[in-house]
């Protein structure tokens, strides 16, 4: 049989029943619109989220008190005792700089504005560590920390919100807690979103804060210490040297388990990755669900086209149409609607993950989506095999009736 | 073209339905010959068989028992492909209700068999020929919905004569048209007969179409109850 006739006769069929065809239609396309949104959506959350771990840089260490992985009691708190044993050690190691971070939540205010943050004691390290760079002012430095300074560094975010600007406030008196501090610095806008975003940061010299910052723990007790390397490549070996030092330490005996984790951005990414990849099965599980849905539709109009046509069925297979035959032309017409739909759908998911994207753009995220080739070859292959597999069932049923009682029925 | 001394014979032909616990016999033994060239009508009232014997001389149905050639091939115990294949080779059929595909031209029509055929680089010249032939030469391009009763009655005919087939099937051919309309219907069967040594079966209870045949056979109840020949 001509495939060329074939699918002429397939165009005339679906046109002479346009609205019903056209409905039809409108199941796909919304079936593979929400597969090719709701994937790209889901893709570029993950790509958006990696990115932001990606930003922290890959030559951080993270070093957290307690270990999850393993059964501890009572895990000891990291202290100023174990920086200073990482500090005297890193001249011999591929340690970069060690930063350790104590924080708490307090009242930030400025006349009468007053917003409730969490503010970081650091060292002068932690610029270092973290690549920060000063829009004006100068980092925290070694003699504010040795003097206990009530001086503050903030992120132009917190800055502008607090101050109305973030340029000129260095010298400006803000308080934490009730207590007067002076700014210092501010830092360069880094970007990022709500989930990590160091515009928003509030740093203070980390013996002020170990004083004054309300919170648990013994007095010399620090929440995390970051660690640096030079290369990305030295990171296996610094958190064997970290290891090592911690245990000693702490006087971890050498069968027991750490009592503290070492995380750098790998585990990160490694965590963040299986959240996304869940959230886009997730995604595309709803956007599926749809596109059944509409292949039921096509199953069921499908089915009623069948039956309209009982008579054409008879008249054919009098003519010499073989089983295969009437197959094909049902098929035909199945897998039309379903490619036409998905031609459709692509175009119209790629509209939504446009206008979603300029959304979260407009709204300060930043979701940079793209429609990636791969969602795009899944939907036109996934809504031909919806054409052939829920046409399959209309069309055999055609073909296998026979022909005197196709020609009889009225 | 091979000549047989018989387009087609039916020996002991029988059909039995299964209409849930009851066994309806709707052929009881039916034997009869047809010559190459022959008009043949089957009549008989309804319900004495004579649409399942047509069925079953159409290839549409096969026969519970018998034997029956067409053209010296032993067509009662082919598979579905195979009925196909003779269908459109061997028959041609022209139904009381034209069955025409309302969406589709003339032409396209005609075509139809030709496409099951294979058939691509002459399709449509053959079937412009058989609708010049049937005298609808300026109408091949007319949805059937242009057409009246009797023109449609003979762009089936033209699309059953298409495949040159060994014999044509009619079934009530004049059933639905008015008298003119019969006539001229009747007229072109009996010339495409004359013409073209087409062997002609006319299933139908109308004793006036019967006329043109040369051999009437009579069913009743499943059975040959007569047959007479006429000169």
């Amino acid at each position: 049989m001509n495939f060329f006739l074939n699918l002429k006769e397939a165009i005339q069929s679906l046109n002479s029943n346009k609205l019903r065809s056209l409905l039809t239609l409108l199941g796909v396309v919304i079936g593979v619109a929400s597969v090719i949104a709701l994937l790209s959506i889901g893709e570029s959350a993950g790509d958006s989220i990696t990115g932001e771990i990606e930003s922290i840089g890959t030559n951080v260490i993270y070093i957290l008190k307690g270990n999850d992985e393993e059964d501890v009691s009572n895990p000891e708190d990291l202290t100023l005792r174990d920086v200073e044993a990482l500090n005297s050690s890193a001249r011999t190691s591929k340690i970069a700089y060690v930063a350790p971070v104590v924080s708490g939540a307090s009242e930030l205010s400025f006349s009468d504005v007053g917003v409730e943050t969490s503010i970081s004691g650091v060292t002068p390290d932690y610029q270092f560590v973290q690549n920060l760079t000063m829009a004006e002012g100068e980092f925290i430095t070694e003699s504010q920390v040795e003097g206990r300074s009530a001086v503050v560094i903030l992120g132009p975010q917190i800055a502008e919100t607090l101050l109305g600007r973030s340029s000129g406030v260095v010298g400006q008196t803000v308080r934490i807690g009730g207590y007067p501090y002076r700014v210092v610095g501010v830092t360069e806008a880094k970007g990022g979103s709500a989930f990590n975003n160091p515009d928003n940061n509030v740093y203070i010299p980390i013996s002020t804060a170990q004083t004054r910052l309300p919170r648990s723990g013994s007095s010399n007790a620090v929440q995390y210490i970051l660690v640096s390397v030079a290369q990305a490549e030295d990171a296996d070996e610094a958190i064997n040297q970290i290891t090592t030092v911690l245990r000693s330490t702490h006087r971890i005996p050498p069968r027991n388990p750490d009592d503290f984790s070492i995380l750098n951005q790998q585990d990160f990414l490694a965590v963040a990755a299986s959240i996304t990849n869940v959230l886009t099965i997730f995604l595309g599980g709803i956007g599926a669900i749809s596109l059944l849905v509409g292949g039921i539709g096509i199953m069921n109009i499908m089915l009623v086209s069948v039956t309209e046509r009982t008579r054409e069925i008879g008249l054919r297979k009098a003519l010499g149409a073989r089983k295969i035959d009437i197959l094909t032309q049902f098929l035909t017409e199945s897998v039309l609607l379903s490619m036409i739909g998905g031609i459709l759908g692509i175009a119209l998911g790629w509209g939504i993950s446009l206008i979603v994207s300029r959304i979260a753009i407009q709204s300060g995220t930043m979701l940079n989506i793209n429609v990636t080739l791969n969602s795009v070859l899944l939907a036109t292959l996934f809504s031909a095999a919806v054409g052939i597999f829920f046409g399959y069932y209309p069309a055999n049923r055609a073909a296998s009736l026979a022909p005197v009682e196709a020609l009889r029925y009225e | 073209m091979t000549t047989y001394e018989n387009v087609i014979r039916v020996e002991n032909l029988s059909k039995v339905y299964q209409m849930g616990e009851i066994e309806v016999h709707a052929l009881r033994g039916v034997s009869f010959s047809v010559h190459p060239g022959e008009v043949l009508a089957i009549m008989g009232p309804s319900g004495s068989g004579k649409s399942t014997l047509m069925n079953m001389i159409g290839c549409l149905d096969i026969p519970t028992d018998g034997d029956y050639y067409l053209e010296s091939e032993l067509v009662s115990s082919l598979n579905d492909n195979e009925l196909a294949l003779v269908r459109n080779q061997k028959i041609g059929f022209v139904f009381q209700k034209f069955n025409l595909l309302p969406r589709a031209t003339a032409l396209a029509n005609v075509e139809l068999p030709l496409r099951y055929a294979g058939i691509t680089n002459e399709r449509s010249k053959m079937a412009q020929g058989a609708l010049e032939a049937v005298g609808l030469g300026d109408r091949i391009q007319h949805q059937p919905n242009e057409l009246s009763g009797g023109q449609q009655q003979r762009v089936a005919i033209a699309r059953a004569l298409v495949n040159n087939p060994a014999i044509i099937l009619a079934d009530e051919p004049t059933g639905n048209l008015d008298s003119t309309s019969g006539d001229e219907i009747k007229n072109l069967l009996l010339d495409l007969n004359h013409n073209n040594g087409t062997t002609l079966i006319i299933v139908t209870h109308d004793p006036e179409v019967a006329q043109i045949a040369e051999r009437v056979i009579h069913l009743r109840d499943g059975m040959i109850e007569s047959e007479e020949v006429r000169a």
